[in-house]
């Protein structure tokens, strides 16, 4: 691989200052949990299916629990439970959803007794993660990986059974790895529905059962095409870890998993979202599920060129908060994109520089690569071409995970042969330009050179800056994708409570450890 | 008016030249390709050309083909209805407002429902606005508020009314099973229900919004892709001058 030539002492300074940024807000997370944690927790354990009027069973059992949760945890009261009624975890979280047992017996039970019966539950959590790690390992073996870039590709019909038909049509157009986006504002949502679904807005509900359902799809043609399909879906929002873990129970391989998201774009509280994203990263960590982070969508609402350091500045803390739970750098696919204005001049070199950039800061990373999107033409012809560029600028510098680009980005979400054309473009520069990375060599002091270390720069001082403040006080400043927000302010914080002192999360626990 | 007669022009005037992409429902064949140019001979169209058929699913194909248009339109018989409003600059419309309102005037702008795109409205409201043209904070003649996205229509109409508003501006992105045309309705039909209609110019805005379609839903105007933040501006301003009958 070619190289620029960047100094390492700035590059310590930047990592060494997201690690303090990131120690900052880990204290923070250990003391406390949230509503969709103990959710989690309750899936894990292999808690399914809801109420008549599709309540899921986790959410019910949670807010029966709710006035017990901080001091006892959903383990305990969950162990307690099952110990009282002698029944499978299934049955009795029924009972206890339908209230036909109360929720709080532990008094009734020995330390002793419960603490045998929360390792209990804790290793049949555990060893589902570990299975799906294993069972993708094993998947991948028989079926070969595809070189990088991965090309991504995304369905958004609404419809699940829609969905199966356009993925299938993107693996055969070359799709390395398909993302079902979710329907408008379920991030919003404090609970996942129940079910196949088959009506949603720009985008399909992430259930567990369309999540079968797509898995099932793509394994079936992965036989056929003789290589393997990497799935994902989008955990972010109000139940960001229980949707990880429902991906994790059915063999997902990506998430888009990012530390800030959801606060910057969805307005969700961020204590709520630091909580989560802690306890969701752990779970991806043991289950083999690469995170995809979101610093793509800085760049929608701030201009590409005057804050491509911040970008950067947000790998970085991604990274530092991704190493706290324990994830390789190989499951780290951090986020940047393509989006400078077309109109400016070197503009494409400017694209290579942020890209190479973080091709040598994160070198084992599968970075995320997102294509021009707010500078799409509604003229699709010129579109294509800016599509085009994209590619090169990926297959140019290493890139893993390539999300294809559509030329009809400005007008509409994709119609199956959209993706074709696309397909066409990102098959035909990743093959004819194949070992151009490895080629080319970049001029000393150049055009590009030069803009990779004006934003490491950049990176430097604002890191700086971030690490003073603290990182919430920075966000509420908006000196991120130019959005503030406060401490206490959007959406979830009435979900966030701070452990008592009889709390267990025995899942997370036995994580950390494997962790150190 | 003399007729115009015109159709779509290749390199030889009158040969209808247009060209098209669409993928059918089957598998690719000689077919497939015979059904794509029967298709299109439905279409009104002739010297159908299918060039390209690919297959892009089980049981899909792609098509790129060239035909000719066989029918002309009267150009001179075209209507389109587009706000009709005199463009005036920053200064010239600080000046209106002073010298014919009297007062300040307020706006209130919002991204209604689920729909969670602000960077449009933004581009309008806020002060650094866009295309080197400044945004309405920035005009010292307007209050201006921008409350952001997904708000509930009835949270517009209440600062709308709290904030004594001279204008309404409601932006919407998302057009995906119309729901734009739903969440756009669903805000005037509220207004209208409160009898609040004329206190307001009330105006609609987003990349598939036009004049036209806003009007048929009952707003003042309606603006699309690429907008000035000024153009806004001016249409608020001189529609308020129209609605107080002061000549501009
Ligand atoms: C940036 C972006 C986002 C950002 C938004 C960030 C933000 N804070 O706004 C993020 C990443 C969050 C996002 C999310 C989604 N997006 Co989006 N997004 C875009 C993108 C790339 C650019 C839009 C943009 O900012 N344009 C720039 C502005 C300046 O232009 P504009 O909006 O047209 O505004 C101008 C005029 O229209 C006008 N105007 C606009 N509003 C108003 C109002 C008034 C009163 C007036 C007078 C004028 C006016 O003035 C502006 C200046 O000229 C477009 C694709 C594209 N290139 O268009 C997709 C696009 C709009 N998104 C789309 C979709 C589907 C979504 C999601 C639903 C995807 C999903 N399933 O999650 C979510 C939406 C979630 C939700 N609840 O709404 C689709 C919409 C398809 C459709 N036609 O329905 C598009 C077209 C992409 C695509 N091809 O699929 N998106």
């Amino acid at each position: 691989m070619s190289t620029l030539t960047l100094d390492p002492e700035k590059i310590s300074s930047v990592k060494n200052n997201a690690s303090a940024i990131a120690d900052d807000i880990q204290k923070f997370i250990n003391k406390h949990s949230s509503i969709s944690v103990e959710r989690s927790l309750l899936r894990l354990y292999g808690v399914d299916g809801a109420t008549k009027d599709g309540t899921p069973y986790v959410n019910r059992i949670v807010e029966i629990a709710k006035k017990d949760l901080a001091q006892y945890g959903i383990t305990k009261l969950l162990a307690a439970a099952t110990l009282k009624t002698k029944r499978d975890i299934q049955t009795t979280a029924e009972l206890l959803a339908t209230k036909e047992i109360p929720i709080n017996v532990i008094k009734e039970l020995s330390s002793a007794e419960l603490e045998v019966k929360e390792r209990e539950f804790a290793t049949i959590a555990i060893e589902k993660l570990r299975k799906s790690k294993e069972k993708k390992e094993r998947k991948k073996r028989d079926l070969p990986m595809p070189q990088a870039p991965w090309k991504y590709l995304i369905v958004a019909t609404g419809n699940i059974y829609e969905d199966v038909l356009q993925a299938q049509s993107a693996v055969l157009g070359g799709a390395d790895i398909v993302a079902v986006i979710r329907t408008t504002a379920q991030s919003l949502l404090d609970y996942i529905p129940f079910g196949a679904t088959t009506e949603g807005f720009g985008g399909t509900y992430a259930t567990q059962e369309n999540f079968k359902i797509m898995r099932a799809a793509l394994d079936e043609i992965a036989k056929k095409q003789k290589r393997y399909i990497q799935l994902v879906n989008y955990a972010s929002g109000l139940c960001m870890s229980e949707i990880t873990a429902c991906a994790a129970i059915e063999d997902l391989d990506m998430l888009l998993n990012d530390s800030m998201y959801g606060i910057l774009f969805r307005d969700i509280n961020m204590q709520r979202t630091f909580i989560d994203q802690y306890f969701s990263r752990l779970i991806c960590a043991k289950a083999g599920i690469i995170i995809n982070t979101g610093e793509d969508n800085y760049l929608t609402t701030a201009d590409a060129i005057d804050n491509a350091h911040t970008v950067t500045a947000s790998q970085l803390i991604n990274e530092a908060l991704a190493i706290r739970a324990g994830l390789p750098e190989e499951q780290m696919g951090l986020g940047h994109a393509f989006e400078i204005n077309p109109t400016i001049k070197n503009g494409f070199l400017y694209e290579i520089a942020h890209a190479q950039l973080a091709r040598q800061l994160f070198p084992r990373a599968p970075l995320k690569y997102m294509p021009p999107t707010k500078y799409k033409s509604t003229d699709v012809f010129q579109s294509h071409v800016q599509d085009t560029l994209f590619n090169m600028a990926s297959v140019m510098t290493d890139q893993v995970v390539h999300l294809l680009g559509m030329h009809t980005e400005a007008i509409h979400t994709p119609l199956m042969q959209d993706r074709y054309n696309s397909l066409g473009s990102a098959n035909y520069c990743f093959n004819t330009a194949a070992s151009l990375s490895s080629e080319i060599e970049y001029k000393k002091g150049g055009i590009i050179e030069t803009r990779a270390n004006l934003v490491l720069d950049k990176t430097v001082s604002f890191l700086r800056e971030v690490k003073l403040q603290g990182l919430m006080n920075a966000i509420g400043e908006g000196k991120f994708a130019d959005i503030k927000r406060t401490q206490t302010g959007g959406k979830g914080l009435d979900g966030v409570f701070v452990k008592g002192e009889n709390y267990t999360n025995p899942v997370l626990k036995i994580l950390e450890a494997q962790n150190e | 008016m003399s007729k115009q007669l015109i159709k779509p022009y290749g390199d030889t005037k009158g040969d209808g030249r247009i060209q098209l992409s669409f993928t059918l429902p089957v598998e690719n064949s000689p077919k497939a390709v015979k059904a794509a140019e029967v298709y299109l001979q439905g279409l009104n169209l002739e010297n159908i050309a299918v060039c390209h058929s690919k297959k892009i699913a089980e049981g899909f194909t792609y098509f790129v083909a060239y035909a000719s248009g066989k029918h002309e339109i009267d150009y001179s018989k075209i209507q389109v209805v587009t706000a009709e409003t005199k463009i005036l600059n920053f200064y010239e419309i600080n000046d209106l407002i002073v010298e014919k309102l009297n007062k300040k005037i307020t706006v209130v702008g919002a991204t209604i429902g689920d729909d969670a795109h602000t960077v449009g409205i933004d581009a309008i409201m806020n002060m650094k606005g866009y295309n080197m043209d400044y945004g309405l904070e920035r005009y010292p003649q307007m209050e201006a508020y921008n409350l952001g996205a997904q708000l509930p229509p009835e949270e517009l109409l209440k600062h709308a009314l709290e904030k004594k508003a001279d204008a309404i501006l409601v932006s919407q992105t998302v057009t995906q099973k119309k729901s734009h045309i739903h969440n756009f309705s669903a805000f005037i039909n509220l207004v209208d229900a409160e009898g609040l209609r004329d206190n307001f110019v009330i105006i609609a805005g987003g990349p598939r919004v036009s004049h036209e379609l806003a009007i048929e839903l009952g707003y003042d105007g309606g603006f699309g892709a690429g907008t000035l933040p000024s153009q806004v501006a001016s249409f608020i301003v001189t529609t308020l001058c129209k609605k107080l009958g002061k000549e501009i």
